[in-house]
C-alpha cells in the first residue's frame, strides 16, 4: 500500500522535479548536470520576451477569471429561476461547452472571429483583429461553463429556507442576495475563479489559434522548445509551478478563514 | 392572558381585532387544492396551533401568513391591514423554521441581530448589542454570542432561532413544526419553555404541528385541518370532549369507535371512560353498558395500564385503567375473562367522515 502510493506520487511529480532540478543546472544543456547555479533564473527574468509573454498570460488569465466568475455566477443564479425545457437546454449547452475539445473551441472561435471581423471591420473606424482579447473571449466561453457548474452545485445544496429566513427578517431581495446568498456561494465562486485562472494561464491550444500577434507564456515555451530545451525554460516552468502552488495555498487559507466567526 | 381569552370566547369582553386573519383564503398548486376557502382569526396574545397530518394545508397556511406564498384567492390581514400580495420582508411577522434555517456563515449574535440590522434607519451598534444580549438572555443563551452555529446542539439552535425571531417583537410568531427535529426528552422541555416564553413576552404564537400531544399541551386554541379545510377550532378540552366528527376524535387523543346507530355515524368512547372489573356485578354503580370481555393485551405504563379487550359482538377495544382503581382491583392477566362498561355520558355519536 505504502509503496503503491509512493509510486503514484513519483509518477506524478518526477517530471516536475526534473524541470525544477534542471533549472538549477549551471550548464547549457538541460539534460547534463554541470553544477548548481541560479544564473538561469536571472537570465529568464531579464529576458524581455519571457517577461512580456508572462505579463500577457497573467493579464489574460486574470481578466478571464474575473469575467468567468461573474458571468458564471449570474448564469447559475439565472438558471435557478427558470424551469423545464429552458433549463434543460441551457444545462446541455453548459455540458457541451465543457466537453468540446480545446482544439475544436480553438478552430471554431478562430473561424467565428475571422467571419465577424471581416463583416464588421469595414463599418468600424477601429480595426478588430486577433490578440489577447480574442483569447480572453474564447477562454471565457469555456470557463463560464465551469464556474456555472460549480456555483450551481453549491446553490442546489443550499438550504432554500435560508433565503426565506432572510426575507422573513425584513431583508429585501437584494439584501438577501448580498448578506446570505453571496457569502454562501463565495467558496464555490472563488474555486471557479481559481480554476478559470489556472486553465487560462496554462492553455496553449486555444491561445495558439486566436492569439494573433500576441505571445502567451505557453506559446513562448512551445516555440522556444523547438530550438531545444534550455535550463532557462526550466526556470520559467519552475516559477509557474511555484506560483500555482502559492495560489492554491492562498485559496485554501481564504476558504478556511470563511469558516471562522465573522464580526 | 388565558382568562382574557376565556372571556373573549364567552363574549364577556367586546370584539377584539385579530392579529392575523384569513378571509376565504384558497391556495392551489396546479390542480391540487392545498388550502380551501379558509376563514381563520388569530387573536392577540393567544397560543394557537394548527393541527393536522402532513399534506393537510397547515404549512401552506403558515407560509401564506409569512408571505412566502400568496393565496390564489381570498385575503390575508395582519393587524387589520390587508397584506395580500405583500412580500415576506414587508410583513411584521417572524418565523421559526422547522430546521431553524440559521445562517451558517454568521455567528450567533449576527444571526440574532439580522432582523434589526435590516431596518432603516439602522439602529445604533450599542442598541443592537443590548437587544441581542436581552434576546439571548431570554432564551437562556447568554454568553453564546460569538459561537458558531454548528458548535451548538439542536436545542440551542432552536433557542437561537427563537431569539432571532422574537428580538423583532413580531405581531405573530409563526412556528413551523419547531420541535420535530428534537429528541423526545428535549421536546418535552422545549414545550414547557415555549409556553413560558409565550407568557413572558406576550407575543401571539401560531404553531403548526402534526403532533396532537404538542398541540393540546401548549395551545390556548387548536385548529384541526383536513385536506385543506378547517374542521374544528376550539380549546384543547373542547376538541377532546366535544369533537365534531370521527376525524377530530381520532386525531385528538386516543379513542374507540363502535358501530353507530346509523350508517353515517359512529359511537366514540374514550378509553379512560371505560371501567373494568373482575365481574359485571363489580362494575361501579351508574355504569349502564356492561359487557363480559376477554383480556387480549396489557401494557403497564406506570400511572395507568392500557388493556386491549375483546367482546364477542363489539370486537376489540382499548381501556385505560388508572393506577388508583387498579390498586384494589389488581392487575388482570392476558386471557382472563373480566367485565367492562361505561356510563351513558361517555357515549358520543359522531358523523363518520
Amino acid at each position: 500500500m505504502r509503496l503503491y502510493v509512493m509510486l503514484i506520487y513519483v509518477f506524478l511529480y518526477a517530471p516536475i522535479g526534473f524541470i525544477v532540478g534542471g533549472s538549477f543546472n549551471s550548464g547549457k544543456q538541460a539534460m547534463v548536470w554541470q553544477g548548481f547555479s541560479l544564473d538561469w533564473y536571472g537570465k529568464a527574468f531579464s529576458n524581455p520576451l519571457i517577461m512580456e509573454a508572462l505579463t500577457t498570460s497573467l493579464y489574460i488569465a486574470l481578466v478571464n477569471a474575473v469575467l468567468s466568475a461573474i458571468i458564471g455566477t449570474l448564469t447559475a443564479l439565472g438558471l435557478q429561476r427558470v424551469g423545464g425545457w429552458t433549463r434543460a437546454g441551457f444545462d446541455a449547452l453548459i455540458y457541451i461547452a465543457i466537453m468540446v475539445p480545446g482544439i475544436v473551441i480553438g478552430i471554431s472561435t478562430l473561424i467565428a472571429f475571422v467571419t465577424v471581423f471581416d463583416a464588421v471591420n469595414p463599418l468600424l473606424s477601429v480595426r478588430l483583429e486577433m490578440g489577447a482579447w480574442a483569447v480572453i473571449a474564447a477562454h471565457v466561453l469555456f470557463n463560464t461553463a465551469v464556474v456555472a457548474l460549480l456555483v450551481r452545485a453549491r446553490l442546489q445544496g443550499m438550504d432554500r429556507s435560508l433565503v426565506e429566513a432572510s426575507e422573513d427578517l425584513y431583508a429585501t431581495p437584494f439584501g438577501t442576495f448580498r448578506q446570505v446568498v453571496l457569502p454562501l456561494l463565495a467558496p464555490s465562486i472563488l474555486a471557479g475563479f481559481l480554476l478559470a485562472f489556472t486553465f487560462s494561464f496554462e492553455d496553449f491550444i486555444i491561445a495558439y489559434f486566436v492569439a494573433g500577434p500576441d505571445v502567451t507564456l505557453p506559446i513562448y515555451i512551445f516555440s522556444s522548445i523547438r530550438r531545444g530545451v534550455t535550463p532557462e525554460i526550466n526556470a520559467v516552468g519552475s516559477v509557474v509551478v511555484l506560483s500555482s502552488f502559492i495560489l492554491l495555498i492562498a485559496a485554501q487559507l481564504i476558504l478556511r478563514r470563511s469558516g471562522r466567526p465573522a464580526g | 392572558m388565558n382568562l382574557f381569552m376565556y372571556q373573549l370566547h364567552r363574549g364577556v369582553v367586546g370584539e377584539v381585532d385579530s392579529v392575523i386573519e384569513f378571509r376565504k383564503v384558497t391556495k392551489r398548486f396546479g390542480d391540487v387544492v392545498a388550502v380551501a376557502d379558509n376563514d381563520l382569526a388569530v387573536m392577540p396574545g393567544e397560543f394557537l396551533s394548527i393541527l393536522g397530518p402532513s399534506g393537510c394545508g397547515k404549512t401552506t397556511s403558515l407560509r401564506m401568513m409569512a408571505g412566502f406564498e400568496q393565496p390564489t384567492s381570498g385575503e390575508v390581514f395582519i393587524r387589520g391591514a390587508n397584506v395580500t400580495g405583500v412580500p415576506a420582508y414587508r410583513r411584521p411577522v417572524n418565523m421559526v423554521f422547522q430546521h431553524y434555517a440559521l445562517f451558517p456563515h454568521l455567528a450567533v449574535s449576527a444571526n440574532v441581530s439580522y432582523g434589526l440590522r435590516q431596518r432603516s434607519p439602522k439602529p445604533a451598534a450599542a442598541e443592537i448589542a443590548r437587544a441581542v444580549d436581552e434576546a439571548l438572555a431570554m432564551v437562556r443563551l447568554s454568553g453564546y454570542g460569538q459561537r458558531r452555529i454548528h458548535e451548538l446542539s439542536g436545542g440551542q439552535q432552536q433557542r437561537v432561532a427563537l431569539a432571532r425571531a422574537l428580538i423583532n417583537r413580531p405581531a405573530v410568531l409563526l412556528l413551523d413544526e419547531p420541535l420535530a427535529a428534537l429528541d423526545r426528552k428535549l421536546r418535552r422541555d422545549m414545550q414547557i419553555e415555549l409556553q413560558n416564553l409565550q407568557r413572558d413576552v406576550g407575543i401571539t404564537f401560531l404553531l403548526v404541528t402534526h403532533d396532537q400531544e404538542e398541540a393540546l399541551s401548549m395551545s390556548d386554541r387548536v385548529c384541526v385541518m383536513r385536506e385543506g379545510r378547517i374542521v374544528q377550532t376550539g380549546s384543547p378540552r373542547e376538541l377532546y370532549d366535544r369533537p365534531v366528527s370521527r376525524y377530530v376524535a381520532d386525531f385528538v387523543g386516543k379513542t374507540n369507535f363502535f358501530k353507530g346507530p346509523s350508517a353515517g355515524e359512529v359511537l366514540s368512547i374514550r378509553p379512560e371512560l371505560i371501567d373494568i372489573a373482575a365481574s359485571e356485578a363489580e362494575l361501579p354503580a351508574g355504569v349502564s353498558a356492561r359487557f363480559s370481555v376477554k383480556v387480549l393485551n396489557r401494557i403497564f405504563l406506570g400511572e395507568h395500564t392500557e388493556y386491549v379487550v375483546a367482546h364477542a359482538r363489539l370486537g376489540e377495544f382499548m381501556v385505560m385503567a388508572p393506577r388508583k382503581t387498579e390498586r384494589h382491583a389488581g392487575l388482570y392477566e392476558i386471557g382472563e375473562m373480566i367485565a367492562a362498561g361505561w356510563r351513558p355520558e361517555a357515549e358520543r355519536i359522531l358523523p363518520n367522515d
